[in-house]
């Protein structure tokens, strides 16, 4: 580890990088000390006085009409102070909102209730106890109706119309996508050699952050500004947002979203609690915090995937792949509420395949309202490419086992190679860079795959199960570019203020927002890099949009590909004053001024220098004429394309014929996310990706009885891996220099998680190839091997679950 | 309020009850409803917001404390149950001045991303650690199999408390805990 020791800036010697904590350098991180002590400050720790609690009502039935609402016992509840119904938000026109994906949403029902777990009633009370009693004591008369879980019973004649709120909705369709060329799909296809079909279902899955949602919401009658402590991943969309849902004046509102107990995609949305917290203070004049209990967020908030796949692969029986086609249907729940991109309705679902040369394709998508929680959320992912890129390596592996190539084999046959780059995808995609021969050679020699295979062949011959998955995938990080990429019309730039003090410290604001990434440490080495300021010299802030530049958060790995690259942009727009600065200091013209790290000097005369401390000194004491005094600025980064990392994840497993149990024997991931910024970081992303894409193969998911009952609503349902089951992570690196990012760097917070889950399902199907079986819907539950081992046959993990 | 902090409460107060606890090495009174859970009163009423709520249920143990020495879930613990008990949260962890070899392991090795369990996880780490001065990483992996975390994987939480303990044993006196392997039941 390399701690950051205190420099002396010397105006005749450039800095060692590494020992001012800049690139490169696996700096500890700052946040921690806070941390470590129990000293951070996320939402629910902050108290304001005369502060209100609020609690949230939600229904227990998946579809029902609401007869009658009877709040009368709550209100005679001493400690109540506020009872809201959705009759008194419609009189506000308050009891719909807008979703990020241009649908609607009840704040609080009115009409009907369209899934378990929906906001009902409100109650704000003076403590959080007395909260619930008040939710206790309210009466709500339901008649149930028809429940709908799964896109096959929405779509099916004569079902009942979720969304008959909607003007000129007639059935449960949420949207219909397409991308691609379909004539010359069916053409690959017509002369294919061999066309190999897949069929399953990416199950439902919640991020489920450790901290839940939650707001303190503090309207100030005097001054009329409102200012929202919440868990937000994107606060400035939030601030942007209450301005136009709420009408109030976009310059009297302050969102904060202080420290952040995990996101992973699951606070990018503005939800109802929010919403009701910000009303109810508007109507007392008093704080009100909510804060969301366990079940209300994983019945309520937003979700993950919970879509379907129809795979086609039109082949060539030496390997080629001539053309994908693919139908996917998703499960939006009782509201489209995805966060994503406006122009994209299945996300980046088109960016699968992006890694293979496929000659051509053509997706088509359908979205489906159902009675469950909305979302559709990018859970640890760009926007759907989580689903994008495991329907394409299940549909790899199959179609390697079609074609009776070896799967290591078909991927080198099929993927880019390193001439390709710039390589435009039959979707539209530009894919920048990459080395994927390189990666999958050094997991295929660290797994020892050869070897692997003839251990493999003498156990089966014992009656044991081995197998090994492997799963490559490049993903588009970093949106957008604002041609293409906008949520509720703001473009997906993001931005950075850099002021440097007259000592040369400095502090650093951006328009993202960190849950655990490491902002704090790793913008502070971007600077550090650029402008040679030892990072420990630089504070980070962000979460504030009174203090911070406007930005779009912090999800889809945008951080660094985006506001990372407005780092460099406001450190270099720095760096470019104080070198005129410096041609003052050293009485000579500009043009004969180098830089170094952390210095200026003379072209021809190194020993005379000024440092960037020394030139910030004389940006407020020293300034030649005619200057602007001091040293600060912003950037805004519009980025000219995605960046996309490549990963190679291998994964070996052991099947216990006897139970359908199966334990990983190792893991290896080799990542390809460009120049990396503090190594240890990076390295801390890919093992919490790792252990998400196990959480998903192996135990993670949500489901639904027929009555709409949602299982998973707790952590004794919602199976999360502990420290016990957790495998160990070998971890390789390859670096291909992102060519469009100012520092090279590219995106990975997410890949492991996307890329990952592939690997592990991979490895239990090669374990049990002997059955013929090419699916078992994820997770692969221990009682789902069991019946493929027994039946031979696929084995769908689709809702309804069984009973019993 | 009923959060055990103060005696003005109107409504509710025939239905107080007056306890006496040590939290982290001081004695507190404090007059709590009986319903009100043990972390609710050290967050709250206490004002040590370091012990987190993460799910309710005793399964994430974001809201691990030691109770007489030992890793509990103060989420579904009342308080009048600590009436006559030592608590220690993460605020009892080091000093002022020092830190815990605990918490120096957790930022050496990255034990920690977001930092919402860690409050807890390095409660119940500690506990291991009072126990058992040379645990293995199979001890550790059990010792916080019941402690979630969704950002790190687990890999450097495990490094981190092996880290600690080779500092506690290198500087600590030599009559540090037990250094036989533990029991699993897997």
């Amino acid at each position: 580890m390399t701690q950051t020791a205190p420099v002396t800036p010397s105006s005749s010697q450039a800095l060692d990088e590494i020992k001012i904590g800049g690139l490169g350098s696996s700096r500890l991180r700052v946040e921690d000390s806070r941390f470590i002590r129990g000293r951070g400050n996320y939402t629910d720790d902050v108290k304001l006085p005369g502060m209100l609690y609020m609690e949230i009502l939600r229904s227990p039935l998946a579809h029902a009409r609401i007869i009658s609402i009877d709040t009368s016992r709550a209100w005679a509840i001493p400690g109540v102070r506020l009872v809201l119904t959705g009759e008194m938000m419609a009189q506000r026109n308050l009891a719909w909102m807008p979703t990020l994906s241009y649908d609607t949403q009840a704040v609080l029902a009115t009409d009907k209730v369209r899934f378990q777990g929906q906001e009902v009633c409100v109650v704000v009370a003076d403590d959080p106890y007395i909260a619930k009693d008040g939710c206790e004591a309210i009466d709500v008369e339901y008649e149930p109706l028809p429940p709908i879980v799964n896109p096959e019973q929405s779509a099916a004649p004569g079902a009942p119309v979720i969304r008959d709120d909607k003007q000129g909705q007639v059935d449960n369709t949420c949207y219909r996508w397409e991308v691609g060329d379909r004539e010359a799909t069916e053409r690959a296809f017509a002369e294919a050699d061999v066309v190999s079909k897949l069929k399953l279902h990416y199950p439902r899955s919640h991020p489920s952050p450790i901290e839940c949602c939650g707001s303190v919401a503090d309207f100030d009658p005097a001054t009329k500004k409102l200012t929202v402590y919440m868990t937000s991943q994107a606060p400035h969309i939030v601030r942007s947002a209450v301005a136009l849902i709420a009408e109030l004046p976009e310059h009297m509102i302050r969102i904060v979203s202080p420290d952040v107990g995990g996101g992973f995609g699951n606070k990018v949305p503005v939800y109802p609690g929010y919403v009701h917290s910000i009303l109810a203070s508007i109507l007392l004049g008093k704080p009100v915090k909510w804060t969301e209990d366990k079940t209300g967020n994983l019945i309520s908030t937003g979700f993950g995937r919970d879509m379907y796949l129809d795979g086609e692969m039109a082949l060539r029986s030496d390997g080629k792949i001539l053309a994908v086609r693919m139908h996917a249907d998703t499960d939006q729940g009782a509201f489209f509420a995805d966060a994503q991109p406006s122009k994209f309705k299945i996300g980046l679902m088109h960016s699968t395949f992006a890694c293979y040369n496929i000659g051509t394709g053509y997706i088509t998508a359908q979205g489906h309202y159902t009675n469950k929680a909305p979302g559709g959320v990018a859970y640890r992912c760009s926007f759907r490419v989580t689903e994008a890129m495991f329907f394409q390596e299940r549909m790899v592996q199959a179609a390697a086992d079609d074609l009776g190539i070896d799967q290591a084999e078909f991927r080198r046959v099929n993927l880019l190679p390193d001439d390709a780059f710039p390589a435009r995808t039959p979707f539209g995609f530009l894919v920048d860079s990459g080395q994927y021969d390189k990666c999958l050679q050094i997991g295929l020699d660290a797994i020892g795959y050869e070897e692997f295979r003839r251990e493999q062949a003498a156990a089966r011959a014992k009656g044991r199960l081995l197998g090994i998955g492997i799963s490559t995938m490049t993903e588009p990080l970093g949106a957008g570019n604002s041609r293409e990429y906008d949520i509720l019309g703001i473009k997906m730039f993001d931005s950075a203020e850099l002021r440097v003090h007259l000592t040369g410290k400095a502090i650093l604001r951006t328009g993202a927002k960190t849950q655990g990434q490491g902002h704090e440490t790793t913008w502070a080495q971007i600077v550090s890099h650029e402008l040679g300021i030892p990072a420990a010299d630089v504070v980070v802030e962000e979460g504030d949009t009174d203090t911070a530049p406007y930005g779009m958060g912090t999800y889809a790995s945008r951080s660094t590909p985006v506001a990372g690259a407005a780092v460099s942009m406001v450190s270099r727009k720095i760096r470019a004053k104080a070198r005129k600065i410096a041609a003052h200091l050293l009485e000579v013209s500009e043009e004969d001024i180098e830089w170094e790290l952390g210095r200026f000097f003379v072209r021809g005369a190194p020993e005379r220098g000024a440092t960037i401390q020394e030139c910030a000194m004389a940006a407020y004491s020293n300034m030649p004429d005619g200057m602007e005094p001091g040293l600060e600025g912003n950037a805004y980064y519009d980025p000219p394309n995605l960046t996309w990392p490549f990963a190679c994840y291998i994964v070996t497993v052991e099947v216990d014929p006897e139970t359908g149990v199966w334990d990983v024997l190792r893991v290896v991931a080799v990542d390809d996310c460009g120049v990396r910024i503090n190594p240890m970081i990076v390295e801390g992303q890919i093992m919490g990706g790792l252990t998400e894409a196990y959480a998903m193969s192996n135990m993670q998911f949500q489901t639904y009885d027929a009555e709409g009952n949602i299982v998973g609503s707790n952590y004794m349902d919602y199976l999360i891996p502990t420290a016990w089951e957790t495998p160990g992570f070998e971890l390789h690196e390859v670096v291909t220099p992102c060519p469009h990012h100012p520092i090279g760097a590219k995106g990975v917070g997410e890949c492991a998680a996307v890329g990952g889950p592939a690997a592990f399902v991979n490895a239990v199907l090669d374990a049990i190839a002997h059955t013929g079986v090419r699916n078992i819907d994820m997770p692969v539950l221990p009682d789902r091997v069991w019946t493929a081992l027994q039946t031979h046959q696929d084995v769908s993990g689709a809702p309804p679950v069984r009973n019993g | 309020m009923s959060y055990g902090r103060s005696v003005e409460v109107v409504e509710t107060a025939e239905n107080v009850r007056r306890i006496t606890i040590t939290v982290n090495g001081e004695r507190r009174v404090v007059e709590v409803e009986p319903r009100l859970l043990l972390a609710h009163l050290m967050r709250e009423g206490l004002g040590l917001t370091g012990t987190h709520f993460g799910c309710d249920t005793t399964n994430c143990g974001a809201c691990t404390v030691l109770f007489d020495g030992e890793p509990i879930k103060s989420c579904t613990m009342l308080a009048v149950q600590a009436d006559g008990h030592e608590v220690t949260s993460v605020e009892g962890l080091g000093t002022h001045s020092e830190l815990d070899p605990v918490q120096e392991g957790f930022q050496a090795e990255h034990g920690l991303q977001c930092g919402f369990c860690t409050p807890g996880m390095m409660m119940a780490s500690k506990a291991l650690l009072n126990r058992n001065a040379s645990p293995t990483e199979e001890d550790v992996r059990w010792a916080l199999s019941g402690n979630l975390c969704r950002c790190t994987g687990y890999q450097n939480i495990v490094k981190a408390v092996l880290w600690a303990a080779d500092k506690q044993r290198l500087s600590g006196p030599a009559a540090a805990g037990d250094t036989s392997s533990e029991e699993h039941v897997s």
